[in-house]
């Protein structure tokens, strides 16, 4: 585990978690707010960056805003003995966007891969699905697709004050 | 409370140029002291038409967020895919006790008995098991946890 940020870097995160100000010269901006130099902003969040803190400063579409509007989450019952190695085949798949082994629920929820479809319409997540489950063959016992038909809450990550 | 719109866009509420500045900044964006400038600039477009194109697409809902993504696990933290199974006439009542809290990350509504899903995402491991079992206490539900155990993959890029 990486060591924890220290006070600075956790101002910055706090600063910034919200999105980046639409300003010509944001990181000056962030750096006025915290009393710090734009060059020390850059150079921290660089190193964020570089320690995997940081995963990416980007922007985040809304799918559904853009007509991607089936979000399916796909589930499956995969044997243990054969999950990484399928795992990684249905992650290298194109139109999964998230891909992960999880542990199953029983008796309610036999599944322990799960794997996020997007598509514009439910017929065409199911097409996706099809193409998963024709990957996992027998080594599938059951699965089910659950949509989304809300987005109840998105904010990203939130640092508490403390 | 952050809700975001599940309005769909009409066809024609981005032009080639806004899908352009999508498409190019799901990949990221410069640490450089004019950043606008320097994404700008390979989309043929001044820095100020970005600043402005990236505030109409965030007023319209185009944009979910738009800065840096933290990593939670990275910063000493965790993050953990929780579910519960929340009868339909509470539902609203529930997910404001749910989301009052800042640890809750996203969450969705899902068709399934399981029809509350949500990730926490707290800045040390135990603030997950904590925050679970406080939504259980306020609640009166149980909350699954849905650890990740392996990550297979994980692609962004969603074109615009």
């Amino acid at each position: 585990m990486t060591a924890a940020l220290d006070p600075t870097d956790r101002r910055i995160v706090k600063a910034t978690q919200a999105g980046l100000p639409l300003t010509p010269a944001p990181y000056a901006a962030v750096a006025e707010a915290l009393a710090l130099t734009e060059a020390e902003v850059i150079a921290r969040l660089a190193s964020m960056q570089e320690r995997g803190i940081v995963r990416r400063i980007a922007v985040a579409p809304n799918h559904y805003a853009l007509g991607m509007t089936a979000n399916g989450m796909s589930v499956w019952d995969v044997a243990d003995d054969r999950i990484s190695e399928l795992g990684a085949q249905v992650g290298a798949l194109p139109f999964v966007t998230h891909c992960y082994q999880r542990p199953r629920a029983l008796p309610g929820w036999p599944y322990n891969l799960f794997a996020m479809l997007h598509g514009g319409s439910r017929a065409e997540v199911e097409a996706k699905r099809d193409e998963v489950a024709a990957l996992l063959g027998t080594a599938c016992r059951s699965h089910d697709i659950l949509y989304s038909t809300r987005i109840l809450k998105k904010t990203g990550l939130r640092l508490r004050d403390e | 409370m952050t809700r975001p719109s599940r309005q769909i866009l009409p066809q024609d509420a981005l032009d080639d140029t806004d899908r352009a500045i999508l498409n190019a900044l799901q990949d990221g964006f410069p640490l450089t002291p004019r950043p606008y400038d320097d994404a700008a600039e390979p989309l043929g477009i001044a820095g100020s038409e970005l600043i402005s194109r990236l505030t109409r697409m965030r007023q319209i809902g185009a944009i979910t967020r738009f800065g840096p993504f933290f990593d939670a696990a990275a910063m000493g933290g965790a993050f953990c895919l929780c579910a519960m199974e929340v009868p339909e006439d509470r539902f609203d009542e529930v997910l404001a006790q749910v989301n009052a809290h800042p640890e809750v990350a996203h969450n969705y509504e899902r068709t399934h008995a399981l029809n509350m899903w949500f990730v926490l995402a707290t800045d040390r491991p135990e603030g997950i098991e904590r925050t679970a079992k406080t939504i259980e206490k306020e609640t009166g539900l149980k909350v699954m946890l849905f650890p990740k155990l392996e990550e297979y993959f994980i692609g962004f890029r969603v074109q615009a």
